[in-house]
Formats: structure tokens, sequence, C-alpha cells
């Protein structure tokens, strides 16, 4: 369990590709600097489009946690 | 006594689940459309009008000429829904009581949320706009364009694709593609949100040499430099810059608290019925469903409120539940189309552009105003016959 205070949870399981994606963007959007962003996802395309956005924007990909129905991607809005 | 049902919107989704349920219950039910305007606009027709396709008279009919003489339409804002009383408070202060209520008010264009936008950029999702677009594009003699989107979501996904393609068919015709370059600002790592309509055009937009800009999310425009800056941290610098602005739900949603944080209304996916409300329904662009906001959506939406409001009166069992179904084309110019048809369930298999889909969306285009609103196709582009599906799967990538 990761023991980061998170900010904004942004629960896009269910969701098909790009709509875990889209959310964080939008989470991000409306986040302060520094705030921290939690994404949990079903879909197996958000292990590869979450932390390629998140590379070319900037910020900060805090921790990947790999549950056993979903991914809990942890970020930090850097900028 | 006749129950009472209320539809906010005379768009595709209120006017046709107004129709189907005057048609279906007729004496057992009170059908009102309380429509700030009072015209339905055919809003696909945006893209045609931007590029001196089409004359904007053709998008807009009379709603009254749309709706069954039985179903009563108020020509008026509402600014208000009273969840508890069961009540629309309209602008002028008079109050329409209901036993159910369909949300179908779409969605509005919030540019001033980017700075910029208004000033710098041009868009095709008002008709005001659309005209402009075309006016810009008539006196434009080459440079840089870029065409992108400044949130997620917005109304008719495809459209910015498709509106780049056709315009670099428009500047070839008008003999200045060569002295104009070409970018889709796209807010995603492909060109579109559907991965397999991405993997279709890409190569398409490369072949016209069509440049692709990924992770570009739209966060400001400097209109004095044509400088667009991007949430990723990029900037570009384009002589003609078309943005699709970002949307968000209707002030009465926000204004009732019947809303997320977008003004977009909680939605059961299957249901189509009000998170919180069991007499309110949500159809179209209103709804927070994860899926294209767009009239196809709404058109089959409709027939599933419409059938289980009647449940509700009649006091049966629904059974109809909406499983995600959309079908839209998308122009990929030299007059050829490809269509999307899918679900939540099932992704699309998007056919190989041809001339049969250009002139499938060119007869869906004119058939409309005699048909959609009116219920006369419920099922068009879906309805399982085997020609249609041997025309999908014939051509599918």
């Amino acid at each position: 369990m990761s023991s980061i205070q998170v900010d904004i949870l942004v629960d896009a399981r269910g969701m098909a590709c790009p709509g875990p994606l889209l959310g964080l963007i939008g989470a991000v959007r409306e986040g302060t600097v520094g705030e921290v962003i939690e994404v949990t996802s079903t879909d197996e395309g958000s292990k590869t489009d979450i932390p390629a956005w998140v590379a070319k924007a900037r910020h900060d990909l805090v921790e990947v946690i790999v549950e056993d129905s979903y991914t809990r991607f942890i970020i930090r809005k850097a900028r | 006594m006749a129950a009472k049902v209320v539809v906010l919107g005379g768009g595709v989704g209120g006017t046709l689940t107004a129709n189907l349920l005057s048609k279906d219950l007729r004496r057992d039910i009170d059908v009102t459309v309380i429509d700030p305007t009072g015209m339905h606009v055919f809003q696909p027709g945006f893209l045609y009008v931007a590029l001196g396709q089409a004359n904007g008279r053709w998008l807009a009919r009379d709603e009254r000429r749309l709706l069954r003489k039985d179903v009563d339409l108020v020509v008026e804002a509402a600014t208000r829904i009273d969840a508890k009383r069961k009540v629309v408070r309209l602008s002028h202060g008079e109050e329409i009581a209901y036993d159910y209520l369909v949300i179908g008010t779409g969605s509005r264009l919030v540019p001033e949320q980017i700075p910029g936008l208004t000033r710098g950029a041009h868009e095709f999702y008002s008709l005001a706009g659309a005209l402009r677009l075309r006016e810009a594009l008539r006196t434009f003699r080459g440079g840089r364009i870029g065409v992108g989107v400044a949130g997620i979501p917005y109304k008719c996904p495809p459209a910015p694709v498709e509106f780049i393609l056709m315009l670099e068919e428009y500047l070839r015709r008008r003999g200045i593609r060569d002295r104009s370059s070409l970018t889709l600002l796209s807010p995603l790592n492909r060109a579109f949100t559907i991965e397999p309509a991405s993997n279709l055009v890409e190569p398409i937009m490369e072949r016209r040499g069509i440049e692709l800009a990924t992770f570009f999310n739209v966060e400001a425009v400097d209109p004095d430099s044509g400088t667009v800056s991007s949430l990723e941290g990029e900037e570009r610098e384009f002589d003609l810059l078309v943005i699709v602005p970002p949307h968000r739900g209707q002030a009465v949603i926000d204004d009732s608290g019947l809303g997320d944080r977008s003004g977009w209304v909680p939605t059961d996916r299957s249901t189509l019925c009000h998170q919180e409300h069991s007499d309110i329904f949500a159809i179209g662009d209103a709804t927070d469903l994860p899926i294209s906001k767009s009239g196809s959506t709404a058109h089959f939406e409709a027939p599933v409120v419409a059938s289980r409001i009647a449940s509700a009166i009649f006091g049966t069992k629904p059974k109809d539940v909406y499983g995600g179904k959309v079908m839209c084309f998308l122009e990929t110019g030299g007059r050829r189309a490809t269509a999307l048809r899918f679900d939540y369930e099932h992704p699309p298999k998007p056919p190989v552009p041809s001339h049969f889909w250009h002139t499938a969306n060119w007869a869906f285009n004119r058939l409309y105003w005699s048909t959609v609103p009116l219920g006369r196709i419920p099922e068009v582009g879906y309805r399982k016959t085997p020609e249609l599906d041997a025309e999908f799967e014939r051509s599918s990538t």
C-alpha cells in the first residue's frame, strides 16, 4: 500500500482506453502544482500510455501499484 | 390522469423521445418540450459550412414542425430544475410540473476557459464560428494551419480529423496546398480516441503530408503571435488556428445541483436514469457517459428512454437497456468515407474508406429531416441487414 496522501482520485476502472488517460489529463488541468493524483485503471493500455504522457508532460510518476484486478498510478503535478 | 413528461431540449434526443412517447402512449401521456430557441439544428453540417460545401440555411428547422401535433412546445429557457418538487422553472418565472423529466440539454462551448482562444483561434462547432472560418479560409493564401482540441469530451470525436483531411483537399483544389502546411494537434498519442480508427486515418494523413503532433492538449493561445501552447509544455506557431473549444454541461444543470463538476448529468449507462433520481432521465451530450457525444448516441438512446418511461407509467417491468450503440461516418476527403459502428462491448472495425460510405453519409445528411427526429429510422446503420453487415465485413481492416 502507498502511504502518499492523494489529493485527487480518478477512478477509471471499467473505462476503455483512452478513458483513464483522459481522466488524468483532466485532473492535471484542474489541479494545482504539487497535488497528488491517483488514477485507478483496469485497462491494459494505461500501463504504457499513462507513463508516456506523464514523461512527456514532465510530471512525476511517483508509483505504479499493481493490484489483483486493476492498476493504481500515483502522479504528482510538477509544474 | 395522463402522466406528465417534460423534455428539456429540442435536439435529436429530446425531439425523438418526445415523438416516440407521444406516438406510443397517446392518451396516457402529456408531453412538453422546453427549448430556448425553438429551432432544431443539424450540427454535423457545420463542418460543410466551414469548407464552403453547404449553405447554413439547410441546418436549421422550426422545432414545432418536427414535433407531433400532440406534443406541446414551450420556447423559453429553463433556469432551474427542482427535483424534490418535480418542477422546471422557466426564465420568466413560470413553473412546469412533471412526473418524468428527460434532460436533453446538450453541451455548451466554453472557449473562455482557454486564455486567448476566442480571439486567437477559429472553430466550426457553432454556425457563427463555421461562417467566420469559411470567410477566413476563402481569403487564406497559404501558410501554417493547426487543427486541435482544447478539452475532452467534445462533440463528434471524428470531426477534427475529418476537417483536416477535407481541408487538405480544399487547399489542393484552390491550388495553395504547396504553400501550406497542416498539423493535427492531438491530445493523445495517436490521431483519434478510437484506436482502430486511428490506425486507419494515420497512414492517410501521412500520405497527404499532414503532420501529427501527439500529446498536445491546448492550454493557451497567444492571438498576437499565433502561438499555441500545450499542457505538456510545448509551443507551436501557426498562421491559422482551428481549435475545438472546451465543452461542458448547460448552466441549468449546474444551477440545479444535478450535474458533476463539469455540468454533465450522472447517468446510469444502461437505464439512462439519473444516478440519484429515478424519475429523471438523461440523453445525448448531457450525460456523463464515457461514450461519443454525438447525435447518433442520442438517436439510439431515445427509444430506450421512451420505453422505460412507458414501463414506469404502466407499472410494467422495463426491458430495454442502452448498450452503448453509436454509428457515425468519418469523411476522409476525395469523396470517400469510412463508418464507425460500435457499442460498450464491441470496438469499431472501420472499413477502408470508400465511395460507398461517402454516399451513405451524403444520403443520411439529406434524409435527416424527414427521418431521424420523427423516429422513422430508429436503427439506422445498426439494423442487422445482411447487405450492410457484408459491406462492413468486406472492407474491414
